[in-house]
């Protein structure tokens, strides 16, 4: 602690561990280099040594450094800029992990930290392919070690340091915040003022627990990608081309399993917690995730058909060389301020373009040099694959991935081009299906050809025993699909009958997927379930593959508007009417249901603000709230953010979020109570109907108060009759009570009215003073939007039983290398 | 002819055919100014909210939840009202940039999709300094 109270300690450690990382990393960059090229086993050995401790003080050291940001946080040492910008004394302690992956710098760490871990495991398990698949991490480990580094090299900014002070950031200079400087000169008690005014805080719609798990897993997916390729780079250093393809082959499939777990991670917290009503919305951030992945499968196919056949391994190569490379290029995508315009997830730009952009470089270049040079070198069969064998068709599935996965990033990269050619590209004004009307085509190629796959044998297929294995399954799907064409009412013709008619296809192609690879396991596998890993994968994909269209297809807007249409013409069928107006007790025509908005409450303090929705089945066939909330954004960002609620059944969701809530408006209610003289059984006129006073009591029995006989209470019954009730009468009691010879006052609200009463004063001769306020405010309303999703659960278990079917495939393949 | 050859013939010719399909459905980058020259046509253009407007975002969800009509400026101080026709963005307020994509009819830049808005996330204004340093002397 210094003279301002700083705790300087754990960033001066941290700081040193991050150079400390940097350094190792250097050295076991070298020394498993100097280990792969050398041509003396000792003294390849003896590098090795060298290497492998280096790398293990460098992980360590990562893993410091995260502990140590941890500690910065959770210990709320604001005189930090990371602690400050990311987090607050009122943030919950299960979020103050996700303030550490808010930065730009926590989220490198966190890739780092995987790496170090990956690596770890690798220095145990790899063998003889250590050193250069070792390399190639470290080599990782040090370009990430520079983006933290956070020093100046003749006024270049070289990283950015997570431990920099607030007062140091530049945030806190004398032009930003006078307020913290007396004459120019840093206030002693400046740490207090900060203390005294909290941190920024966590973005709201991070507070959230799958915001607390997904970045690590995606994370991990990310660095996972690093094996194939480095496995692949060590197969071109080491001219030992196909060495590595079976033992490599659990990190593979962790990889593939891992990214999508991750990727669909994000995907359930943007259904559960944003607000553009969906899973998936094809923005850059997520499509960049998406592409390494379908290409990291398309790799582990044709690594399977290596294995088999000796066929594809060129191919390999260049899928596991691709996949991470487009990790990088996404890394970019997402953090360069590229993409600011296209992107909601996109970051602004760090200043730090160049360095992002040799990091990407640094992969590319060497890597694809590489395999130019090699490529002829690379092992391949001159002699065709039959048209009746497994790798013929896996190969083209895996091509179609390869299609498919370019097919995104090309739109995707739209603003970089435009950047680099000065062009103006965009993509229409429907994003969304110019993706869909192209991957649909994917999913139903990719759907047949993942049912039959495994029905074909490597190198040649009996066809009839072919034909008679497939023919149950086949008819099976076809029986199924049909009646789902039939009866499920899928008539999604918003672009049209092709797409739709592409749709009933995609549904018979992921149908077909999921019967022919479920039966596989009796009809090809007799039942062995140790070894219907990829059956299980396959299955759970085409049921991903079938929930994916048809909660898109079949998604249904309840809340639909007829009170005021709007018209966009004949070729916009979909209408900006989704939205319904709800005023607070009445009951609401929507769709099946009956809703009322019930009422509303709040967490204390008013953070988040909770509205309960009644929906009530018109069939009279039960009833089920629904309770969206509003949540107010962390300070510093006025307004806030919609947290959508959920009815989950297993055949759909009934999902809503609040567009809209006159509790958001800001500023007091402006309307004022009118004062009025009445003696009893006097008639007043408000606007919509009449109301009289009935009797003034003193200390009434009352429902609403007790009062005691120490009490001065003065309550006044009022009968409001509005007009169009039929003269049936509202009860009004507003009272007043004496405490410390002060008057506190209870007007009464009756909300159907939108009107006030409030009891001022006894006035002279018998009569009294009440105020009266009429207020449209005096009604909560808010728009909202409810939606239904069918089938929403086969996206989820889908990808579920996708990854049991990964574990099952890793489990069998490392117990088959062990023995 | 071998087969691998015509599979990538196929390959190529999907991939051509792909890339058509973007390119007719494609849209530019525009001012306000050249897309008022294009009526009708669907463009983006990237503005911010055009404060010399008393009220800059018009919305009142009991007259009409599902429309939102705002005024913008683009970089070149051309200014135009733009109509929404959906529920007012959450943090419209405090965006300092909206990229908007939709047609211009008339005098009035139409946006007919929900996603025709894109506004910057909230969270984004941490790594403005500016922005961050205003808000350590404001709250």
């Amino acid at each position: 602690m210094n003279s301002f109270g700083e705790h300087l300690l754990p960033g001066q450690i941290g700081h040193f561990l991050i150079i400390l990382s940097l350094v190792a990393s250097l050295i076991a960059t070298i020394a498993y280099s100097k280990s792969t090229n050398a041509l003396i086993p000792a003294e390849a050995a003896s590098w090795k040594k060298i290497g492998r401790t280096a790398f293990v003080i460098d992980a360590f050291s990562v893993f410091g450094v995260f502990a140590l940001i941890y500690y910065i946080i959770s210990n709320h040492y604001m005189e930090y800029s990371y602690a400050w910008t990311h987090s607050d004394k009122s943030l919950e302690p299960k979020y103050l992990l996700s303030s550490i992956w808010e930065g730009q710098e926590g989220s490198f760490l966190l890739w780092a930290f995987w790496h170090g871990v990956i690596g770890i495991v690798l220095m145990k398990t790899s063998k003889k392919w250590e050193a250069p698949v070792m390399a190639v991490i470290s080599f990782a480990q040090l370009c990430i070690a520079t983006l933290l580094l956070g020093i100046f090299v003749f006024d270049l900014k070289v990283g950015s340091n997570p431990f920099i002070l607030l007062k140091d950031s530049g945030v806190m200079s004398p032009e930003n915040a006078p307020a913290f400087y007396s004459n120019g000169i840093l206030r002693g008690d400046y740490l207090e003022l900060i203390h005294r005014r909290g941190g920024q805080g966590l973005n709201q719609l991070l507070q959230n627990y799958w915001m607390v798990i997904h970045p690590p897993i995606l994370f991990l997916g990310f660095a996972s990608t690093i094996v194939p390729f480095a496995y692949a780079i060590a197969g071109l250093w080491t001219k030992d081309y196909g060495g590595w393809t079976k033992s490599q082959l659990p990190w593979s499939l962790f990889s593939a399993a891992i990214l999508a777990l991750g990727i669909m991670m994000g995907a359930k917290w943007a259904y559960e917690s944003l607000n553009f009503g969906g899973y998936w919305a094809w923005d850059p951030v997520e499509n960049a995730s998406l592409v390494p992945w379908l290409i990291m499968i398309a790799g582990l196919h044709t690594q399977l058909i290596f294995n088999a056949t000796g066929h594809s391994l060129r191919s390999t190569y260049l899928f596991y060389l691709l996949s991470f490379m487009l990790i990088l290029y996404s890394t970019y995508l997402a953090r360069s301020g590229d993409l600011q315009d296209t992107s909601v997830h996109a970051f602004v730009t760090s200043g730090m373009n160049w360095q992002l952009r040799i990091f990407v470089f640094a992969f590319v270049i060497p890597g694809l040099l590489m395999f130019a040079l090699r490529y002829k070198k690379i092992p391949h069969i001159v002699k065709e694959e039959s048209s009746w064998s497994r790798e013929f068709w896996m190969f083209i599935g895996s091509l179609v991935l390869f299609l498919s996965s370019l097919a995104i990033i090309i739109p995707t990269s739209f603003p970089l081009f435009n950047k680099i050619f000065g062009t103006s590209l965009a993509i229409g004004e429907d994003q969304e299906f110019a993706y869909n009307r192209i991957q649909i085509f994917v999913a139903i190629i990719i759907g047949v050809i993942t049912a039959i796959g495994q029905y074909l044998k490597y190198k040649t297929t009996n066809r009839q025993l072919f034909f008679k294995k497939l023919m149950v399954p086949t008819i099976i799907a076809l029986i199924f699909s049909l009646i789902v064409s039939i009866f499920g009412n899928i008539d999604y013709d918003k672009y049209g009958i092709g797409y739709l008619a592409a749709i009933h296809l995609g549904i018979f192609a992921s149908l077909y997927a999921v019967v022919a690879n479920t039966s596989f396991i009796w009809l090809g596998l007799n039942g062995k379930l140790k070894a219907a890993g990829a059956s299980v994968a396959h299955l759970g994909f085409s049921l991903f593959l079938l929930g994916a269209l048809i909660s898109s297809a079949k998604k249904e807007v309840l809340s639909v508007n007829k009170l005021n249409p709007l018209n966009f013409g004949p070729d916009q069928k979909e209408k900006g009417e989704e939205n319904l107006t709800m005023f607070q007790g009445i009951e609401t025509d929507m769709g099946d249901f009956w809703a009322t908005y019930a009422k509303d409450s709040s967490t204390q303090g008013g953070k988040t603000m909770y509205f309960h929705i009644q929906m009530k089945r018109k069939d009279g066939k039960g009833e089920f709230m629904l309770v969206p909330d509003l949540i107010k954004n962390s300070k510093g960002q006025e307004g806030y953010s919609a947290n959508p609620d959920a009815k989950h059944y297993l055949h759909k969701d009934i999902f809503t979020y609040i567009s809209y809530a006159d509790k958001m408006r800001e500023g007091e209610d402006t309307s004022k109570f009118r004062p009025t003289s009445v003696a009893i059984n006097d008639t007043v006129f408000y606007s919509s109907g009449i109301m009289i006073l009935d009797t003034v009591q003193r200390n009434p029995a009352n429902k609403r108060v007790q009062f005691t006989e120490s009490d001065t209470a003065i309550m006044a019954t009022i009968r409001v009759i509005p007009f169009n009730s039929g003269g049936k009468p509202i009860t009004a009691q507003p009272y007043f009570y004496f405490r410390n010879n002060r008057a506190e006052y209870f007007p009464d609200t009756l909300i159907t009215q939108g009107l006030a009463i409030n009891l001022n004063k006894f006035a002279a001769d018998q009569t009294f003073e009440i105020g009266v306020k009429e207020s449209t405010r005096m009604t909560p309303f808010i728009a909202l939007k409810v939606l239904v999703f069918p089938f929403i659960n086969l996206v989820w278990g889908g990808v579920v039983l996708m990854l049991v079917g990964f574990v099952m495939a890793i489990v069998r393949r490392v117990k088959t290398l062990k023995a | 002819m071998k087969k691998t050859h015509i599979v990538l013939l196929v390959c190529i010719a999907a991939v051509i055919m792909v890339l058509l399909s973007f390119m007719g459905n494609l849209s530019t980058y525009e001012t306000l100014a050249s897309a008022r020259q294009k009526p009708g046509k669907t463009v983006t253009v990237i503005t911010q909210l055009d404060k010399s407007v008393e009220h800059p975002i018009e919305y009142d969800p009991l007259k009409n939840p599902n429309l939102t009509e705002f005024y913008v400026k683009d970089s070149l101080g051309n200014t135009a009202k733009v109509v929404y026709h959906f529920e007012k963005p959450f943090d419209m307020e405090k965006s300092d940039r909206i990229v908007l994509k939709g047609k211009m009819q008339g005098d009035v830049f139409e946006i007919t999709r929900k996603d025709g808005i894109l506004i910057k996330c909230p969270s984004k204004y941490k790594d403005d300094p500016k922005a961050a340093g205003n808000n350590l002397s404001q709250n």
